[in-house]
């Protein structure tokens, strides 16, 4: 960051748009070490930390399969798969995030607004609270909730194209539909099992195991290339619709292409690990105020997801009273918010 | 210059006449809302786990019998919890009007101040740690929350660059949102008995509301109704947007401070009788617009008609269909709501921006 200062100090007579471009550059890739450095320390404290303590050299040395079979053990089979599925929980939130706000032009357009995590919500509570299902047939409920509502928007919201809004106030009115479900749900059920219920629509990771994170691990892997070849087609509709069709792109095919990766990523995520709350919704705005350049941000999105539910996955397990057992979705909105609010409070000049 | 002087007289002559269609349809709205109210009002005395005809309502209106089973189903039950619809939709209805006007943002509702989620923290506060059960008990709490989550949004959207704009207001509002669903998540998890009590305020209802809720909360109905009438040229001019709105000789910063006092006065009073139903909020402006085009000062008075209408129809279409139990309005209004919503939705060109 100084470096780029005292740069821009020595090249007085250079022009002034190279200069901008290359101030912006370089706080772009200063952005990105920081939040990726951020992002593994985390991932190291996270391996480290819990009952049976380990110094930092012992994590990557069973990581690098030394063999001490108890640090093996602690590392691999038990912290590895909650770390890993909150760091693909995280991927699949900040981008899902990102691609919504950008492609419906609207800040408020995230999956916990436009019902998709309701959607998800509802499917998983039914069969909560009246299948008495757990495990892997609640994820599967949740799912297949979250894609209904993706399909019901896509039914109701496209007429001759899909536009921002008509999508966005379609997705609210359906959360609100599903948002009803779950309170009669809630209101019909014991006490006990409504308390289960709400954990798991808080959001949690304690459910990892080593098959979950490879079933999200396989979805990603297919949707974040998916995500990369969309991306161009995306930064060049942000231009605007004629624009982008002067440059060849069908607008109408970019946005829903990207809307349905945007449905998948989070109703995956969603079904993993429940509607992890403000995590979609925060990180692209976060990124997008970190960079100042008005760009997509979706890799700075990613991590932003990534650091947040690592990070308060962390606060969750060790720095908050054990028997609380608090689920990460409680601490990711008790410190996205704030720091959105800070963030929004203290935000300087904007470069554009 | 030649060209923009003919051009005036004409175009002036055109937005008079647009003006006087928009007053044309707005007042034949209003009539035809009125009476559709009056009908909502007269069924929510009728009919629900006991069918009680019309005479009898009146007689039981104007010339009650003591002891007389109907009469005091009519007039101990039936009539607040009219009552409370009646105000409570009004004020919702309007509040969301507001919110959309001031925010700029078609899907803003009353909720995105986090005025509904001060107002629920509040509450569980109160059933939580001070172990107040009763409706009538959470009434000031839900105020005091609504009116402190509105300060903490507007102050903290207000400070830095560029002071307060529509898209800081609704991001800060979310952010506060998520900021207090966390910790009623923390204290929902952790107290089971608090989580009994609150899922049930939570849904929202207009059921077993003593009148003494309503007239607590009436004075502060009353101003927000009133300021939110005389709002609605400020948000003509907000909808402009902040620079042509200075153009046009309005302080944009006094004119959003008033609207968003009266969205605290009206959302604060409807939370604290009805529970967080921001759903009336969200979709009542949507259909108001399809009636009579952008003009909020149409749109705020039709959005006071229709919220109560909704609202009402809710709460009878509730007890109606789980007799002789019933469904909380709060639950009903989005299901009875939204097809109406997607219905605007879809065949609306004017919201697709």
């Amino acid at each position: 960051m100084s470096g780029a200062v005292a740069e821009a100090g020595y090249a007085v007579a250079a022009s002034g748009l190279r200069r901008a471009r290359r101030r912006r550059r370089a706080r772009r890739t200063a952005v990105l070490v920081v939040l990726a450095g951020l992002a593994t320390v985390l991932s190291v404290a996270a391996l480290m930390m819990g009952e049976f303590r380990l110094s930092a050299g012992q994590v990557l040395g069973a990581l690098a399969g030394s063999d001490d079979p108890s640090a093996h053990f602690v590392v691999v089979e038990l912290r590895l798969p909650r770390l890993l599925l909150g760091v693909l929980v995280g991927i699949a939130f900040g981008l899902a995030g990102a691609l919504f706000q950008s492609v419906l032009r609207n800040p408020l357009a995230s999956p916990d607004i436009i019902g998709i995590s309701q959607g998800a919500s509802a499917g998983a509570v039914a069969a909560l609270l009246v299948g008495g299902a757990t495990g892997a047939v609640v994820s599967a409920a949740a799912l297949a909730g979250g894609a209904a509502v993706g399909l019901l928007l896509y039914a109701v919201a496209w007429r001759g194209g899909m536009t921002g809004h008509r999508f966005v106030l379609s997705g609210i009115g359906v959360a609100y539909v599903a948002s009803a479900v779950v309170g009669y749900l809630l209101t019909r059920s014991d006490v006990k099992q409504a308390q289960v219920a709400l954990r798991w629509m808080t959001g949690s990771l304690a459910q990892a195991e080593w098959s979950l994170v490879r079933v999200l691990a396989v979805a990603l892997a297919v949707l974040v290339p998916a995500v990369a070849l969309l991306a161009r087609g995306l930064e060049l509709l942000l231009l605007g619709d004629d624009q982008a069709g002067s440059l060849g792109l069908r607008p109408e095919l970019v946005r829903a292409l990207v809307v349905a990766t945007g449905v998948a990523l989070a109703c995956t995520a969603t079904a993993a690990a429940g509607p992890v709350a403000f995590v979609a919704f925060v990180a692209a705005p976060v990124a997008r105020r970190l960079l100042g350049d008005g760009t997509l941000a979706l890799v700075e999105a990613a991590l932003v997801g990534v650091v947040l539910v690592v990070g308060a996955d962390l606060v969750a397990q060790h720095l908050l009273p054990a028997d609380l057992s608090v689920p990460v979705g409680v601490v990711t909105g008790a410190v996205g918010g704030p720091y959105l609010i800070w963030l929004m409070a203290t935000g300087g000049r904007r470069t554009t | 210059m030649a060209l923009l002087l003919c051009a005036q007289p004409t175009s002036t002559a055109a937005a008079a006449g647009s003006e006087r269609a928009t007053s044309r349809r707005g007042l034949a709205a209003v009539v035809a809302l009125l009476g559709l109210l009056a009908l909502a009002l007269l069924a929510s005395l009728m009919w629900g786990a006991r069918e009680i005809a019309p005479g009898q309502v009146w007689a039981a209106l104007v010339d009650p019998v003591s002891g007389d089973a109907d009469h005091h189903v009519v007039r101990d039950l039936r009539v607040p919890r009219t009552l409370i619809g009646l105000v409570g939709g009004a004020a919702l209805g309007a509040a969301g009007a507001l919110m959309q006007g001031v925010t700029r943002n078609p899907i803003a509702d009353p909720g995105l101040l986090g005025i509904n989620s001060g107002a629920s923290l509040a509450v569980l506060v109160a059933i939580s740690a001070l172990g107040v059960t009763s409706v009538s008990g959470y009434v000031w709490f839900a105020f005091a929350g609504a009116a402190v989550a509105a300060v903490v949004v507007y102050g903290a959207a207000s400070l830095g660059w560029e002071g307060v704009t529509p898209v800081k207001l609704a991001l800060v509002g979310a952010a506060f949102t998520a900021t207090a669903t966390s910790v009623i998540t923390v204290v929902l998890l952790t107290d089971q008995r608090a989580l009994d009590d609150y899922r049930f305020w939570q849904v929202g209802s207009l059921a077993n509301r003593p009148i003494g809720v309503l007239t607590a909360v009436l004075p502060f109905v009353a101003l927000g109704l009133v300021l939110a009438l005389a709002a609605g040229r400020v948000l003509n001019a907000l909808a402009l947007g902040d620079d042509v709105a200075r153009g046009l000789g309005q302080d944009v910063v006094r004119g959003r401070l008033l609207v968003v006092a009266a969205v605290v006065l009206l959302c604060g009073s409807a939370v604290s009788m009805v529970g967080p139903i921001a759903f009336v909020g969200l979709a009542v402006p949507h259909l108001a617009r399809v009636l009579v085009g952008p003009d909020y000062r149409w749109i705020v008075v039709l959005s006071m008609l229709l919220g109560p209408v909704l609202l009402l129809t809710a709460d009878i279409a509730g007890r109606l269909v789980a007799r002789p139990g019933e469904l909380e309005a709060g639950l009903v209004v989005a299901v009875v709501g939204a097809p109406v919503l997607l219905a605007i939705v879809r065949r609306s060109r004017g919201i697709a921006a």
